[in-house]
């Protein structure tokens, strides 16, 4: 009997805690999926930060670390450093990159650091219970903004893919969507490539990945999708933003 | 050699590769001795955003299993001390060094060694303890350097060098020491799974139970230090009817003031503890066994004077006196000797 679809290698059994309709289940298989077609299992670290993928060391099956919150790309820094043959990611959700971990986040851009951040934007903080993130649109309502994200008040979401484009270091920037099966093809295809960057020491890589929270947004993972379409991907517009050649 | 650019030089011959810091006097020459030598050694010198960015790299690099570290001064090291939490708690061996100043805020760039409490008894949040060096001449910068990176490895945890800001720009004569060619390989590190089972580094546990476990591993190995690693110096303690303590410059200028004492025919002594954490409590309550005074000294507000009490535990009186960011003179220490042997209240109660 031939095998058509199994486990990545670098994922493991143990299941996943991720609420119903999460997207992270989806991103973590894709970034698994493509260190495996690109053979790097052995050769690569990940580093996960704080939030609701601060258990990721159960299920990458690769050396990783667990990094403090906002500073995963200060310690996928120190890695390559010191060790640039590594192949070097970090998987970090917006709460995290986009409002803590801004300076570093930045920083590693602007030198061009050659690691690659896969950026899961589900425009809320989720394990802390749904409070307001940077990334939360206008009128959304959270526990820390009860009353609905107010431009007067909270200011206006930040567009992190368009905002790192800006570096002379960033070597590849994408924002996908795991909304639909396209999407995840798409979503697929960014990483990787995100990846290949890497290999190719072009400079720093990002996959923004659009996501959904079902729990945290109050909606069903099916209206969740719907409304990630409809809300999340016109402001935040879907393609590559920045592809550097060698 | 100065005192910065000989602990940065020691640093290089015990094979460190890696330095990550941030611009802050009077530390600065540490980064700059770096980021000049070590890319001749084939080693990796950042200077990161921020001390925060700085610290997390070290996180990083660390877990390579390569020796590598930062240096910074007071309110930078106060900004590392999330990721020097982190780093103790994943048993990462690395160097940290404090030239210390004066506190708290900006405070002032002179020399201070009001970060006593910061270094000794934790600094980040959770349980976990630095081992803490205090070097008091050039060449004790370059060993105690050289050494930490040993320390660090054997017991798996932070080290931290501790410095004021005088000791990190005098200049003394020292015995350049042999570089340190062979590094131990580290099973834990992470260095892709590559026939092995993959590593894993972390902080973080799901429950208080497992928590509890692995925070009481990370204490019978405090204990195991406390017991192997004290550290300190006893000078003319043998019939000293009176003991001053003090640590890394200060306790050379109280050496000097104990021997004017002595030519006085004050039988003064002085002890040094050289390691802080672990304080040498049986070493100090051993020196001080024909004391009939303790008087700590100290650049602030009195805070190693605690230490020194829990040694003695309420065998001799112990007194105190400080200075902040100004460096007394030896002539100033002997006149406390002076007043305690004439059974005078000196203005020893905070010396400002």
């Amino acid at each position: 009997m031939q095998t058509v679809f199994e486990r990545p290698k670098s994922l493991t059994d143990h299941p996943f805690h991720y609420c119903p309709g999460c997207s992270h289940g989806v991103v973590h298989r894709l970034v698994a999926e493509c260190i495996d077609e690109l053979g790097l299992r052995e050769n690569t670290i990940g580093v996960y930060a704080v939030g609701c993928v601060v258990l990721g060391h159960r299920y990458f099956n690769m050396d990783c670390i667990g990094a403090a919150h906002g500073r995963a790309p200060a310690t996928a820094t120190g890695i390559k450093r010191m060790d640039p043959e590594k192949t070097v990611f970090t998987y970090q959700g917006d709460g995290d990159l986009a409002a803590i971990g801004m300076a570093e986040i930045v920083h590693a851009s602007a030198r061009g650091e050659n690691i690659t951040v896969v950026f899961v934007n589900n425009g809320i903080y989720g394990m802390t219970g749904g409070q307001i993130a940077p990334t939360t649109l206008l009128g959304e309502i959270t526990t820390t903004s009860p009353y609905g994200r107010k431009a007067s008040v909270e200011g206006y979401p930040i567009k992190v893919a368009e905002l790192l484009a800006q570096n002379e270091g960033s070597a590849y920037i994408a924002r996908t969507s795991v909304s639909s099966p396209a999407g995840v093809i798409q979503t697929k295809k960014a990483i990787k490539k995100a990846f290949q960057v890497q290999q190719k020491k072009l400079g720093f890589s990002l996959v923004e990945v659009l996501a959904a929270c079902p729990t945290n947004w109050g909606r069903a993972p099916v209206e969740a999708l719907k409304w990630l379409d409809e809300n999340m991907a016109v402001y935040y517009p879907v393609g590559e933003i920045k592809v550097k050649e060698a | 050699m100065k005192g910065n650019e000989a602990l940065a030089e020691g640093a290089i011959r015990a094979g460190c590769r890696g330095f990550f810091g941030y611009p802050i006097t009077p530390s600065s020459e540490i980064a700059e001795y770096m980021a000049r030598e070590l890319p001749k050694v084939g080693g990796v010198f950042l200077q990161g955003e921020s001390e925060v960015a700085s610290i997390n790299m070290v996180y990083g690099a660390a877990a390579t299993g390569k020796r590598v570290m930062t240096a910074s001064s007071s309110p930078g090291i106060s900004l590392k001390q999330e990721g020097l939490s982190y780093i103790a708690k994943a048993e990462l061996p690395c160097l940290i060094v404090n030239i210390s100043r004066g506190g708290p805020g900006l405070g002032a760039i002179q020399a201070g060694q009001s970060d006593y409490f910061q270094a000794t008894k934790g600094g980040g949040h959770g349980d976990y303890h630095l081992i803490v060096l205090a070097p008091s001449s050039v060449q004790e910068m370059m060993d105690f350097t050289m050494e930490s990176f040993e320390l660090a490895e054997k017991y798996r945890i932070p080290v931290m060098v501790m410095a004021d800001g005088t000791m990190g720009q005098m200049m003394e004569p020292i015995i350049m020491r042999e570089t340190v060619e062979e590094i131990p390989v580290k099973p834990w590190a992470l260095t892709g799974c590559k026939g092995r089972e993959k590593n894993v580094i972390d902080t973080f546990h799901s429950s208080g139970e497992e928590l509890e476990k692995y925070d009481q591993i990370l204490a019978r190995k405090h204990q195991v230090i406390s017991d192997s690693e004290k550290r300190g110096e006893a000078y003319q303690t043998e019939d000293a009817e009176i003991v001053v303590v003090a640590f890394g410059l200060m306790a050379r200028i109280v050496k000097k003031s104990v021997d004017l004492a002595r030519k006085q025919g004050i039988k003064a002594g002085m002890f040094r503890p050289i390691t802080l954490w672990p304080f040498p409590y049986e070493m100090l309550d051993e020196a001080s066994h024909a004391a009939q005074q303790i008087l700590s000294v100290e650049l602030n507000q009195g805070q190693m004077v605690e230490d020194v009490k829990l040694a003695v535990n309420g065998r001799v009186p112990v007194s105190f006196y400080g200075r902040i960011s100004v460096l007394p003179s030896p002539e100033e220490i002997l006149q406390q000797i002076v007043a305690f042997v004439r059974k005078e209240k000196g203005s020893y109660a905070n010396g400002i």
